[in-house]
């Protein structure tokens, strides 16, 4: 599995996870579900719904927001192909709980954020019984 | 009949299609035809109780059916239901 991307949405998405320290930021990613080659045309920042106390380790995007975003994605001639958001001082990889929400299908692009400064991103997609996430290439291409 | 909506990244375990017509009379009824027809899609739709998991959102004309009569919600012949997911997640087990 390889999610493209170019590196400058990746430089959005840790810009977008920076602005948000020390509360998670999120987002989806947008392209073309029908592609054989996964990649990243677009992303798309959306508000973290969470209560703000515990947005520092959580974050939500309402099924309105999803709404919303699936006709925006429309409109562009895109799909939603995954999300992405922060970890702040935490690692890159997904969490039991980050689990426990995952959708099949979806890529996870996770921003690990260490004092402010975002330090790496990893991209991961969930099992087919949900047990457990697998990683997935992340291909930095212009 | 009625029209369910599947999310895109649920439809690789509805045969790739993006709407099933369901022949059901409430939303309950929708999901199990929905479930019969592509039984893959149990696993992600419905936890070990047998319960919605929590990030399933079911949209009846736009309107969540919470606010409706949930999952009893009478479905017309025309009516259109969506599943719409609420994402979530973060860094703390």
């Amino acid at each position: 599995m390889i999610l493209a991307i170019h590196p400058d949405l990746l430089a959005e998405i840790h810009a977008y996870g920076q602005d948000a320290y020390p509360e998670e930021g999120a987002g989806l990613l947008l392209g073309r579900a029908g592609d054989a080659n996964r990649r990243v045309e677009a992303i798309l920042p959306l508000a973290n719904s969470r209560e703000p106390g515990a947005r520092a380790s959580r974050y939500l995007i309402t099924a309105r927001d999803m709404l919303a975003a699936e006709q925006e994605a429309a409109r562009r001639g895109l799909d939603i192909l995954g999300v992405f958001h922060s970890h702040p001082d935490h690692p890159d990889r997904p969490s039991d709980y980050d689990r426990q929400w995952a959708l099949p299908w979806f890529s996870y692009i996770i921003t690990r954020v260490d004092g402010g400064r975002a330090v790496s991103s990893r991209s991961w997609r969930l099992a087919d019984d949900r047990t457990q996430f697998h990683p997935e290439k992340l291909n930095l291409s212009a | 009949m009625p029209l369910l909506r599947i999310p895109t990244p649920l439809r690789p375990y509805a045969g790739g299609v993006g709407e099933i017509p369901v022949p059901a009379g409430t939303v309950a009824a929708a999901l199990d035809e929905m479930v019969k027809q592509h039984p893959s899609l149990q696993t992600h739709l419905f936890d070990e109780q047998g319960s919605l998991r929590a990030f399933v959102n079911l949209f009846l004309n736009e309107e969540d059916v919470r606010y409706l009569q949930g999952v009893d919600t009478e479905l017309g012949e025309h009516d259109q239901l969506i599943i719409i997911p609420s994402i979530a997640g973060g860094s703390i087990q």
